[in-house]
């Protein structure tokens, strides 16, 4: 096969498995092992791009022309096979986590979940492999609406009121910022494909370039740049699964990497570093990292703070971005890899203690590693590679995000690097200090009751992803290199 | 094949009052069925023709141009043609089953004649390149549209039909009395002759009067704010397939004559440059598109509330009109084709929902979507369209206006039109809610999926605007053709 047929078949999967998962209505183990079996073939077939990628080749695919010029065409590069292999990665992982929680927590419309769950994969790998903004922004779009239904999953008036905030604001900024910004580069630069060194150069001045920047930005809404990030912790009423995949997978991660995107690819760093005109981009990320790990210190209900502390590390990326350094575009888009895999590995501990023992709000979670060790050391790791310490996956991002604000010269966004994982710790680490150091209320030596192994094992395995990647970040840097240039 | 021009008018024409003389329902319906679908088989020729081949003139009775009646086919009408004619067609075929339930079975030979008759005058309104053929064809299908709309089976279709022919018909005589002045003043009534004397006459008085009375008219029947009263409840009262035929076609072919009339015969630089007709249209379509979207968010009657939509629709199209640039008018002429699909599948869903419900109040639809899946997930399919969520048709003609208000730089106005889709949005997203996310009531927990024969014609409407949302050369492309030879540019 072709790399360009491969690239389509890597799209079509996901649409089959939702299909079929659609038919297999009335036969549940069918249509589970559906979505597994197509999970795992997804990521077979991506990864199989993976030598074609590092050895310099950019596969392409282009199917019909929507307007003069643009069509809807495919390209993959480095950047898009990193969230390429994470979407598929972790789908299976999430899949797997689903059969256990939905099952056992009784939920009801199951297939419309399977279904709408696989067509949202399928669109943030179209997010992934769009070969130009217009690609780009179809997709992203059928991504929000695909994942509506989930977020609205259980139909009461919370649930509703949630998915509301949930489509407004991201088809609120989407169309009213983001759409405008693409056609508008559009009648500026007379294309809208990706290319490397960016297609802006030479055809507007800074303040046109700096307006765009910022409606890229804010349009952008599943960047969860402040202030529009309220539709994320909205989005909590949620499944769990539904809020790994919303968190750590598809929708936060096809936000931060659109901004990556046109970064690299529509303005070129170059550009933007010798304009100076993503320099306030860098102070609005800054200050969302900060406020919003803030805010996530307030927070007692589990989901919240790590709603909020998604907010605050999504930010990053967006400030690897804005650095327009090489070391800074490396270090934001590793921390995509980075970040998901240690916040799923969180959301899943959230969810298996919600599922197992019925807890939602921290101050109630004391003596919980008692009860359920693994989830709450696994837990544990999730944290500490979110908080970036070694020999944890995170730290290597957040490693290149330093270098990158060095190269930039901005010292100040160094200390704000610092700060925030500071804050990261106190957050994030007293779950597990008063799981597994306080007693439990009530009992003195309660059972050891872990929840499903559906929900227990793909939590080890995250959990022993970010272990992994921190010893095998050099295959991602050699991934990235070409993006910052070296 | 050279009479393709005038067969295309006179075989539904013919058709209608033999209808009449067979008057067995079934064997009426199979006829008409074969009548009308020859309709866009003659229409896509004739477009293919036109495309390759430049504009097609054809003489009535063999008279030539000026002094007989010119039927005159550019790509433009060759276009509207093929849409007008197809979804006449998706509608009737779509229409026995539904009818059954709405219309008593001694009517359905009137409602077949009436249907086509409609059909003969909106296509003779488009063909035709002579003016007071327009008003002739205008009449023929406003008459039997009123006919149409009474049917509805709601004692309140009658009011609805009696309040459109009095709007309908001031329309119709302000057309006429524009056309008469016009006359007057160049002593022809061929089009393009007319466009030709105009010139010598331009800054004369009655020319503006004229042109007053026919986009005032026009106006009023292409339901364009703040004339647009008589729709809502024409709409909402009309039979569910006289209402999906009226709203994928009716107003349409307004905006084309008006098209017609600004660009071809007045020219551009008569209407905006020295009329400033761009400093009229802009404001009312802004304020059409607000106020009519914002009316729709509180309908409870859902027919009601689509019937809103479209004056907001009109808005849209209205508005790229105003540009006057190329990829202006390319958005007004591909919206009219999308918007034309977009709610006739609508107003078809509606119709399924009718069938099975009986009634297409908000209330009644609690559920619906577990009860009748496919009907409302191709309503969501063209609710998407109406919001222009890309992959929809409605993506493409947002793309079109947005660009041609970015290229004028009048960012406020692109500004305006992103901020209105999210009205839609509101007023969509409030009906997916009901109808997923609350149990039906205690008598509709067993409704069922509507029937094949109402639930494909619809299906094909409602996936032919996802395909024309990413297969865009038949539809964008033909437009922008159109829209270059309106403008002088080509051809």
């Amino acid at each position: 096969m072709s790399p360009s047929t491969v690239l389509l078949l890597t799209l079509a999967l996901p649409l089959v498995a939702a299909v079929l998962t659609g038919l297999f209505d009335r036969r549940p183990n069918v249509r589970e092992a559906t979505t597994l079996v197509a999970g795992v073939l997804t990521f077979l077939v991506v990864a199989s791009l993976v030598p074609d990628v590092l050895s310099g080749l950019r596969p392409e695919a282009t199917l019909f022309e929507v307007v003069p010029g643009v069509s809807i065409a495919f390209t993959l590069e480095p950047l898009g096979m990193l969230f390429a292999l994470v979407a598929s990665g972790l789908w299976i992982v999430t899949t797997n986590y689903s059969i256990g929680y939905m099952r056992s927590h009784d939920e009801g419309h199951q297939t419309r979940f399977y279904t709408c769950f696989a067509v949202a994969i399928f669109a943030a790998l179209g997010v992934a492999l769009a070969g130009n903004l217009l690609t780009l922004f179809v997709f992203y779009e059928v991504l929000t609406i695909s994942t509506y239904p989930l977020v609205a999953h259980h139909g009461d008036e919370k649930a509703r009121r949630g998915a509301r905030v949930y489509l407004g604001v991201l088809l609120t900024t989407s169309v009213a910022l983001l759409l405008p910004a693409v056609i508008w580069t559009y009648t500026l630069a007379g294309t809208l494909d990706f290319t490397e060194g960016g297609i802006l150069a030479g055809k507007a001045d800074n303040l046109t370039l700096g307006i765009l920047l910022a409606l890229f930005a804010f349009g952008t809404g599943k960047a969860a740049l402040m202030p529009f990030h309220r539709w994320l912790p909205a989005a909590m009423v949620a499944p769990t699964p539904v809020s790994a995949l919303l968190h750590a997978v598809a929708v936060v991660k096809a936000g931060v990497f659109t901004v990556m995107k046109v970064a690299v690819y529509i303005f070129g760093i170059d550009l933007l570093a010798s304009t100076h005109i993503s320099v306030w981009l860098m102070y609005a990320a800054a200050l969302t990292v900060m406020l919003s790990s803030l805010i996530a210190m307030t927070k007692d209900n589990l989901k919240a703070r790590l709603a909020y502390s998604t907010i605050s590390q999504l930010s990053y990326v967006v400030l690897g971005a804005a650095l327009a350094t090489g070391s800074g575009v490396i270090g934001g888009s590793m921390h995509i890899a980075m970040h998901a895999v240690g916040k799923i590995t969180l959301f899943f501990c959230a969810g298996a203690i919600y599922v197992t023992a019925h807890k939602t709000e921290i101050s109630d979670m004391r003596g919980i590693g008692r009860v359920m060790p693994i989830t709450t050391f696994a837990f544990l790791i999730g944290a500490l590679s979110v908080i970036g310490v070694p020999p944890f996956g995170g730290s290597w991002s957040k490693w290149y995000l330093a270098l990158g604000a060095i190269d930039a010269h901005q010292s100040i966004l160094v200390g704000v690097l610092m700060v925030s994982s500071l804050l990261n710790i106190a957050y994030l680490l007293p779950l597990p200090i008063r799981g597994f150091f306080s007693a439990p209320e009530g009992v003195a030596n309660p059972k050891v009751k872990e929840a499903p192994l559906f929900c227990l094992v793909p939590l080890c395995v995250t959990a022993t992803g970010c272990v992994l990647l921190f010893f095998y970040a050099d295959g991602i840097y050699r991934l990235l290199a070409p993006l910052g240039g070296q | 094949m050279e009479h393709l021009p005038v067969l295309l008018i006179v075989v539904p024409l013919m058709a209608a009052p033999l209808c009449v003389l067979i008057r067995q329902p079934t064997l009426v319906m199979g006829f008409a069925l074969v009548v009308i679908w020859s309709c866009p088989l003659m229409a896509a020729t004739l477009l293919q023709r036109v495309l390759a081949d430049g504009t097609i003139s054809y003489a009535i009775g063999g008279w030539p141009a000026p002094y007989g009646i010119e039927y005159r086919v550019d790509a433009l009408n060759a276009f509207v043609l093929l849409f007008v004619s197809s979804l006449g067609a998706a509608v009737l075929s779509y229409a026995p089953r539904s009818i059954a339930r709405e219309i008593p079975q001694s009517k359905h030979h009137l409602f077949v004649t009436s249907y086509l008759l409609c059909l003969t005058g909106l296509m003779g309104m488009t063909i035709t390149g002579d003016l007071f053929n327009v008003f002739v064809f205008l009449e023929i299908s406003s008459l039997s549209s009123y006919a149409l709309i009474s049917l509805g089976r709601h004692r309140r279709a009658l009011t609805a039909a009696f309040q459109y022919l009095i709007l309908g018909t001031v329309g119709a005589t302000f057309i006429l009395i524009g056309i008469g002045l016009l006359y007057q003043m160049t002593g022809t009534l061929n089009m393009a002759d007319m466009a030709e004397r105009l010139r010598d006459v331009t800054g004369v008085r009655t020319v503006l009067v004229a042109f007053a009375f026919l986009s005032v008219g026009l106006a009023l029947k292409m339901a364009l704010f703040p004339l647009h009263l008589w729709l809502p409840d024409a709409y909402a009262f009309a039979p569910s397939a006289v209402t999906a035929f009226i709203a994928a076609t009716s107003t349409k072919v307004s905006v084309y004559v008006l098209l017609r009339f600004v660009f071809s015969v007045f020219g551009v630089g008569f209407a905006f440059d020295t009329l400033g007709l761009d400093r009229i249209l802009l404001p009312l379509a802004l304020v059409g598109i607000f106020v009519a979207s914002t009316v729709a968010i509180f309908q409870q009657n859902i027919k009601r509330m689509l019937a809103y939509s479209s004056v907001a629709q009109v808005g849209y199209m209205v508005l790229g009109i105003s540009f006057a640039s190329v990829n202006g008018l390319t958005a007004s002429i591909v919206h009219m084709f999308n918007h034309a699909l977009m709610k006739g599948g609508l107003f078809m869903a509606m119709g399924c929902i009718a069938f099975r419900l009986g009634s297409v109040d908000l209330d009644r639809m609690r559920g619906i979507g577990r009860t009748m899946p496919v009907t409302m997930a191709l309503w969501v399919v063209g609710g998407l369209g109406l919001i222009g969520i890309p992959v929809t048709a409605g993506f493409i003609s947002k793309w079109y206006l947005i660009m041609a208000a970015l290229e004028q730089d009048r960012w406020v106005v692109a500004a305006l039109v992103l901020v209105s889709s999210l009205l839609a949005l509101v007023y969509i997203l409030r009906v997916v809610e009901v109808a997923y996310f609350q149990e039906p009531a205690e008598g509709d927990a067993h409704v069922t999926e509507a029937p094949m024969s109402l639930l494909v014609p619809t299906g094909l409407v409602i996936g032919a605007t996802l395909f024309f949302g990413l297969q865009t050369s038949w539809s964008a492309g033909v437009a922008r053709v159109a829209a270059e030879s309106l403008l002088g540019l080509s051809r």
